[in-house]
């Protein structure tokens, strides 16, 4: 699993901090000192023999690896795919994503791609019931044709 | 299924006669998701949620999904604010008080009890 994106960007400093549990920006909750999102990863890819990178450059991005071992006996489940990207793109704000989703099977590789900003111009809204229901649909109906055509 | 294939059903969903519960206002459900949330099972228990409402039928309902709320040590949590009813947050929502309080709290307007967030955490949530 790859994340890119082309936001603030962090330090060589601030790239160390990133990855420490007892560490935050501190904007949000003032009197709070855990950051937990990036140091689960890694404990997770340490843990089960995995991959992990992450590279930023201050005021361009930040570019995230994680590769999961498959083979090893506690590596959680990838759970319900569809529904997570489903609830991704549900997420508010003005951001744009594009999720891209490769396969490898038996008979070969694939990928399907997503971007918010046509998700959203078809659905209007992304925060409503029914906009929540369609958009796990939609990847449920991606990854099982996606599954079908690398099986 | 394709972008058009997906407005054609977004379109027909709006069509269709909604049925309105609990007034004329949106019911509004917050979801807590931030990486506490998240370990603690939000994303199943928003699924919960969206199950749920789909099979009752209930149409006008707001889903925002919103980061850390500052109560990481009872996520998930769920703020429900709807009309006729207090705006309240449920503490350790998982898929079976989802379904409770979408027939409990949205349907027979009664509060969850042993889920209500009586005293938000005070280092950081300001008194109204």
């Amino acid at each position: 699993m790859t994340v890119i994106d082309d936001g603030k960007g962090m330090s060589e400093d601030e790239l160390v901090r990133a990855q420490d549990p007892f560490s935050t920006d501190g904007v949000k909750h003032p009197h709070r000192k855990v950051g937990l999102g990036l140091p689960f990863v890694i404990q997770t890819i340490r843990m089960t023999q995995g991959r992990f990178q992450i590279s930023s450059v201050k005021g361009k991005g930040t570019t995230v690896t994680a590769a999961f071992n498959t083979e090893h006996w506690d590596t959680p489940p990838l759970g319900d795919l569809p529904a997570t990207l489903g609830q991704l793109m549900a997420l508010g704000g003005d951001h744009e994503v594009k999720v891209v989703r490769h396969r490898t099977g038996p008979k070969g590789s694939g990928s399907f791609e997503a971007t918010r900003s046509e998700l959203r111009e078809a659905l209007g809204s992304l925060e409503d019931l029914e906009a929540l229901t369609l958009l796990r649909e939609y990847f449920r109906d991606a990854e099982t044709t996606l599954v079908e055509e690398t099986t | 299924m394709t972008l058009q294939e997906l407005r054609a059903l977004r379109e027909k969903g709006q069509k269709a006669m909604d049925r309105r519960v609990g007034g004329d206002r949106s019911i509004e459900i917050i979801v807590g998701m931030g990486t506490c949330g998240i370990a603690a099972g939000a994303k199943e228990a928003l699924n919960a949620f969206v199950d749920e409402l789909n099979s009752k039928d209930i149409r006008n309902v707001v889903i925002k999904q919103v980061g850390c709320m500052g109560f990481c040590h009872s996520e998930p949590t769920v703020e429900i604010k709807m009309d006729g009813m207090p705006d309240i947050i449920y503490g350790n929502v998982d898929p079976e008080v989802a379904r409770t309080i979408v027939h409990s709290h949205i349907l027979e307007k009664k509060l969850v009890d042993k889920h209500v967030f009586d005293r938000p955490s005070r280092d950081i949530v300001k008194e109204k």
